[in-house]
């Protein structure tokens, strides 16, 4: 076997070089510290040579890009041919004031748009409902109604240009509000392509704008699969997401392997729906955090892939290449950015982007400076653009294809990510699966506990945040200008109801609402009821409460 | 210190439509460890919860976190409703995104204390023990 003559030749390298240079090397100059760890406070070896990949068969488990299990990337020509999609998340305010910045992003280079609701809308209500009262607007824009969703939309034709949505527990509404814009903008549904997030394992699990109980919400997820399968087949219903996970505390590897076992999930309930595995699985995109640590994000993006393909592959028995293969869009941490001494965000999230880049990504979001005091300003924004741009067009990263494939410390740690993620794998799956997880608590004490150890790290001084504990400016004055969203968007956004409200035909509205309710009732599918009642300008907060009435809402378990 | 033969009692409150509840159990987590009695509210409750919830649980202080920019709508809300009810010697703190401006005017109306992002949670136990009134 001349794998393990190799092997052992390079142990004994590995000897020598330890006696021979490293020990007197240490002996003059000791190490900074005893144990380097990760952000997720895992252990980082002194050094990753040959033996540390001698288990990695580069044919099965690197393959070449475009080529199962797409490790080292999805298209065989990585960003040589297409750079992947600078998609900034925005919104706020009124639907009016986002559209101007989402023209803005569009003219200064941006190369697809991402809505950012507000609080009351990621719940399901009106901006006129009592519960909504200090929040509209405030942490993305106000919508709710069909005809907020026309203002947001003017003057952007959906038909060439992709759309991504943040939106989950009603969901299947803004799907609906998004289609009929779409169609009255005369564009044909075939052809509209687009993300909405959909992904309401996630909030259970996370980031907890949920309405509905788990199973139900479930139902509706699936709806929209099966709609967008037979009448928007270029649109996906979902971007199974992590980064919420990571945000709410995480470890890298918990943000790995937590969602694509939702993704599992979603597949899994899918295909007892009946739904045709190759017709509703490529459509899956999945959405990840690049964080602080550069090689541990890489080798995550890098493991997502191979994950999903060997999993769709072994577990499902899928063949079609789109199937197997792993699509998605990343955005810096915004956990990471700082208050103190703002401006070394735009640093981080240079970094950060460009570990994204490194793994892969399709599509990426740079969180802008000033996000940690507020939403940003115009100005912040473009700085985080630029920053893409940058990477993209100045520094050469993306003349070739997974420049850090080979490196023996990134296949590593790509290896035991890999190895981790199929262990939570086996654990989530013999508590039933991840619905059953998730109402068990297991993920949501998963991420806490690992919340809490970086807290402490941090609080100990084994984790660094600069200007924050560590090159810490007492007094420092703060002088950068941030976006105030005041009480005046609620009313104008009350006006804007009271203005849809008096247009529309009661008789039509009660009807349609009606029958959502039925196909909730019946168990069919909603979106067709969902759209129909949207087209009469029901609003948000009517369709919801008409899910509401027959599936009850979510009471979260003590954890 | 009249507090050293009792424990400070902390609700910890997570008012408005916000999730982001990392912070609000990372907190109650670390007063725990340091201490305190602590109750958490759970998510989204509303000013008049959050009140209800402070006297019946009887306690000395109420950590409020709010993300979501709501702090100037929800907080005074809080404060108000807590002195109605015969609670004005209850400690109220916030911890969460706050813009500088709103700081003045949030400690005017009661505020004791307002809490960035970075803080430590042990800056933060240390201001509970010296600031809540002690116990007659």
């Amino acid at each position: 076997m001349p794998e393990l003559k190799e092997t052992s030749s390079e142990n004994l390298q590995r000897e020598r070089w330890h006696d021979e240079t490293l020990r007197p090397a240490l002996a003059r100059q000791p190490e900074r510290k005893t144990h380097f760890q990760t952000v997720s406070l895992e252990e980082v070896n002194r050094l990753y040579d040959p033996a540390d990949v001698a288990e990695i068969d580069v044919e099965d488990d690197l393959s070449y890009p475009g080529e199962f299990p797409y490790t080292r990337g999805i298209h065989a020509t990585g960003y040589r041919g297409k750079l992947w999609t600078m998609r900034q998340f925005a919104g706020f305010g009124t639907p009016e004031e986002t559209n101007a910045r989402f023209k803005y992003l569009l003219k200064e280079g941006q190369t697809g748009l991402s809505v950012a609701y507000d609080l009351p809308a990621l719940m399901g209500y009106d901006a006129d409902s009592s519960l909504s009262e200090g929040e509209v607007g405030k942490c993305g824009v106000a919508v709710s109604s069909l005809a907020d969703m026309e203002a947001l939309f003017v003057g952007i034709p959906l038909e060439s240009v992709t759309v991504s949505q943040t939106i989950n527990a009603p969901a299947s509404v803004f799907l609906a509000m998004y289609l009929v814009v779409a169609e009255k903008q005369g564009a044909d549904w075939k052809k509209i392509s687009g993300t909405l997030q959909n992904d309401i394992l996630k909030e259970y699990i996370a980031q907890k704008e949920w309405i509905y109980p788990i199973r139900s919400a479930m139902k509706l997820v699936v709806d929209t699969f099966e709609f967008c399968a037979l009448r928007v087949p270029k649109y996906n219903p979902i971007s199974v997401s992590g980064y919420h996970i990571r945000e709410a505390g995480a470890t890298a590897l918990q943000e790995l392997a937590f969602t694509l076992r939702d993704g599992i999930e979603y597949v899994d309930w899918g295909l007892r729906a009946g739904l045709d595995l190759d017709r509703f699985v490529p459509r899956i995109s999945f959405f990840f955090n690049a964080h602080n640590d550069f090689f541990e994000e890489v080798a995550k993006y890098r493991a997502a892939r191979r994950i999903w393909a060997r999993t769709m592959r072994e577990r499902f028995g899928a063949t079609d290449e789109r199937t197997l293969k792993l699509r998605f869009h990343t955005q810096t941490a915004g956990v990471s950015l700082t208050v103190q001494q703002p401006l070394n965000n735009i640093v981080r999230v240079a970094i950060q982007a460009l570990a994204g880049v490194m793994g892969g990504t399709q599509s990426l979001h740079t969180d802008a400076y000033d996000e940690a005091l507020a939403l940003p300003t115009d100005k912040a924004a473009l700085i985080a653009l630029r920053t893409q741009q940058i990477i993209a067009e100045e520094t050469g990263v993306a003349n070739t294809v997974d420049p850090l494939g080979g490196s023996y410390f990134v296949e590593a740690l790509t290896d035991k990510m890999e190895r981790g993620a199929m262990e939570y794998f086996d654990r989530i799956d013999s508590m039933g699966g991840m619905v059953e997880a998730v109402e068990k608590g297991f993920p949501q004490r998963e991420i806490q506990e690992s919340a809490y150890q970086y807290q402490k790290a941090l609080e100990r001084g084994d984790q660094t945040i600069v200007g924050v504990n560590k090159y810490v400016m007492k007094d420092e004055v703060q002088e950068v200008p941030i976006l105030v969203i005041d009480e005046s968007v609620r009313n104008h956004q009350i006006e804007r109801i009271e203005q849809a409200r008096a247009k529309r035909d009661r008789g039509a509205v009660d009807r349609t609402l009606a029958a959502v309710k039925q196909a909730a009732q019946r168990g069919d599918n909603t979106m067709p009821a969902t759209i129909d009642a949207v087209r009469e300008y029901a609003t948000l907060g009517e369709i919801c409460s008409a899910l509401r009435d027959v599936y009850g809402v979510y009471e979260e378990p003590a954890i | 210190m009249s507090q050293s033969n009792q424990r400070i009692r902390v609700l910890v409150a997570k008012p408005g439509l916000d999730g982001h509840d990392r912070g609000a159990k990372v907190i109650a987590r670390a007063l725990r460890d340091a201490g305190r009695e602590v109750i958490y509210t759970g998510l989204r409750q509303t000013p008049e919860m959050i009140a209800a919830a402070a006297l019946q649980e009887d306690v000395d202080a109420v950590g409020v976190s709010i993300l979501s920019g709501a702090h100037n709508t929800l907080c005074p809300r809080i404060v108000s409703l807590l002195r109605e009810q015969g609670m004005a010697d209850t400690l109220v703190v916030l911890g969460g995104i706050v813009p500088q401006e709103d700081i003045p005017k949030l400690k005017e109306q009661g505020v004791a204390e307002i809490f960035l992002p970075g803080t430590s949670t042990q800056d933060i136990a240390e201001f509970i023990r010296n600031n809540v009134k002690p116990r007659d």
